[in-house]
């Protein structure tokens, strides 16, 4: 049984009956949308084999090739800077200084609420007026951080939260300094704890990179772009596209849901009780 | 100064877009979310497939891939739509996942006992679902659901890069012409701010009064 609770008995035959008819009902009303747009694709050519075996030839790859290492070389600048970031802004929020907490709380809560759009615009018409100009790569990734460190922040922040109080106690009684207390016993297990909800994070963060497109930095959508005004392909190539970010994707929320499953982990307090808003769940995606 | 009256009028307006897409998607991921997680957990298993694949798909594809295929390449296949309600759908199935996600958190503070209980009592399951199961869970979830709203509003702004006037593009095309960068982005950030935290608010409030309390 899939669901957590148990909401349907065992089913008898008249209800395994029922469930039959249920499941072939909508198969049929599921698949026949599916024929239905697949119909409209074929009406106006677009499944024709001209439009789709040029995919099979391994210089489109090569192009789009060059596009994804570009969406992986901002993701993986964006995770390690944003991460960092992330980390002292959670230890500043968690901080007793109360000028250093109430200056990390803002700053989260400011990049939370403020679009990674209007940033990325920001950097790409704003500064060079005021004689800033990064190279493209930067003003993809520079965007990203600041917002991404805010959603890294609270979820360590949560991992931290969720740790037992009596962990820092005990760290403290044996006379290590708070700072030893965080970097050898709080954080190791908080971020052991958190750990799929940061492989959630990776999630969003390599989705962020398609604004990469905005910027005109060579990564898989804007490659993509390109491509498909070379070549006419607009469908074709954007579902490559598609299907290449879903696989990547997918393999990432695939490795979460195992972390998550992992067996013994434990689980710390429950995370409804003490997760700040947006992480009811640890793994649950949370979308920024 | 006086650019701030000449720039007003059109401002004002693409708040209004920006408004119209968040509250038109917002209704309808609320409700098709709930419809999806509906489907998740239900005991027909083709159902519970289609609704899984839905969210896997739209919670790791990335918004702007979305907006651009269904913008620039599906009316090659005959699909189209003006630009803004392109827009309100896609992001309205995007977010739909998030809060067919926020729902199923929800669906787990449902305690067995009343489940068994309506079991017990004779309910069918539609109606163990729509009087019991999901009313709860959406009170449950009331504070993730806001929190996926203020993201949607954030997101509205994606509608930008692919030519819907809303008040990100605004500020932008504002920008070009004043030539007053930091001024003018950091009020239209002001104003999502705004936004956000008038969502919250209301999330606030609303589970302040429909919080179940156990």
């Amino acid at each position: 049984m899939t669901s957590p609770l148990s909401l349907y008995d065992e089913p008898g035959p008249r209800t395994r009956r029922r469930i039959l008819i249920w499941s072939i009902v909508s198969a049929v009303v599921i698949l026949g949308l599916i024929a239905l747009a697949l119909v409209q694709f074929a009406s106006k050519g677009q499944l024709d084999s001209d439009r789709w075996l040029p995919f099979l030839d391994i210089a489109i790859w090569e192009y789009l090739g060059v596009g994804l290492l570009g969406t992986l070389q901002a993701a993986a600048l964006t995770a390690v800077f944003g991460f960092v970031l992330g980390l002292l802004l959670a230890l500043g929020r968690l901080s007793r200084v109360r000028w250093i907490s109430w200056i990390c709380t803002a700053y989260i809560e400011i990049a939370r609420t403020v679009p990674v759009l209007l940033l990325i615009y920001l950097m790409l018409f704003g500064l060079p007026q005021l004689g800033l100009n990064f190279p493209v790569l930067w003003k993809l990734v520079i965007p990203l951080t600041i917002a991404n460190a805010a959603a890294f922040a609270e979820i360590i922040r949560a991992g931290v939260l969720a740790l037992p109080r009596g962990q820092t106690e005990a760290g403290l009684s044996l006379g290590m300094t708070r700072w030893q207390v965080d970097r050898k016993v709080v954080l190791p297990q908080a971020l052991r704890f958190v750990a799929p909800s940061l492989v959630v994070q990776l999630v969003s963060l390599l989705k962020d990179t398609s604004l990469g497109y905005i910027v005109a930095f060579t990564e898989l959508l804007y490659r993509g772009q390109v491509l498909s005004s070379f070549n006419g392909l607009l469908i074709q190539t954007f579902v490559v596209v598609t299907v290449i970010f879903l696989a990547l994707n997918g393999g990432l929320s695939g490795l979460a849901a195992r972390l998550q499953k992992r067996p013994g982990r434990r689980s710390l307090a429950t995370p409804a009780e003490v997760a700040p808003a947006g992480l009811t769940t640890p793994n649950a995606p949370v979308d920024r | 100064m006086d650019f701030f009256a000449s720039s007003a009028g059109p401002i004002a307006q693409a708040l209004g877009t920006t408004i119209l897409l968040a509250v038109s998607a917002g209704v309808g991921s609320i409700v098709l979310g709930t419809l999806v997680t509906a489907a998740r957990i239900s005991p027909v298993p083709v159902l519970r497939w289609a609704a899984f694949a839905y969210v896997q798909f739209f919670v790791n594809v990335p918004l702007l891939v979305l907006l651009v295929l269904a913008v620039f390449a599906l009316p090659d296949a005959g699909f189209l739509l003006p630009l803004t309600p392109t827009a309100i759908i896609v992001l309205t199935l995007y977010e739909a996942a998030y809060v067919a996600e926020a729902v199923r958190s929800g669906v787990n503070t449902v305690s067995r006992g009343e489940i068994e209980a309506s079991r017990a009592l004779g309910f069918s399951l539609g109606q163990t679902l729509r009087v019991l199961v999901i009313p709860q869970s959406l009170r449950a979830a009331i504070q993730p659901i806001g929190n996926v709203m203020i993201a949607l509003t954030m997101n509205t702004a994606l509608a930008a890069a692919v030519g819907v006037v809303e008040l990100t593009s605004a500020a932008n095309k504002l920008n070009l012409v004043e030539a007053q960068p930091i001024l003018i982005f950091t009020a239209a950030g002001l104003i999502y701010m705004v936004l956000a935290l008038a969502i919250g608010l209301t999330a606030g409030r609303l589970e302040k009064k429909l919080r179940i309390r156990r």
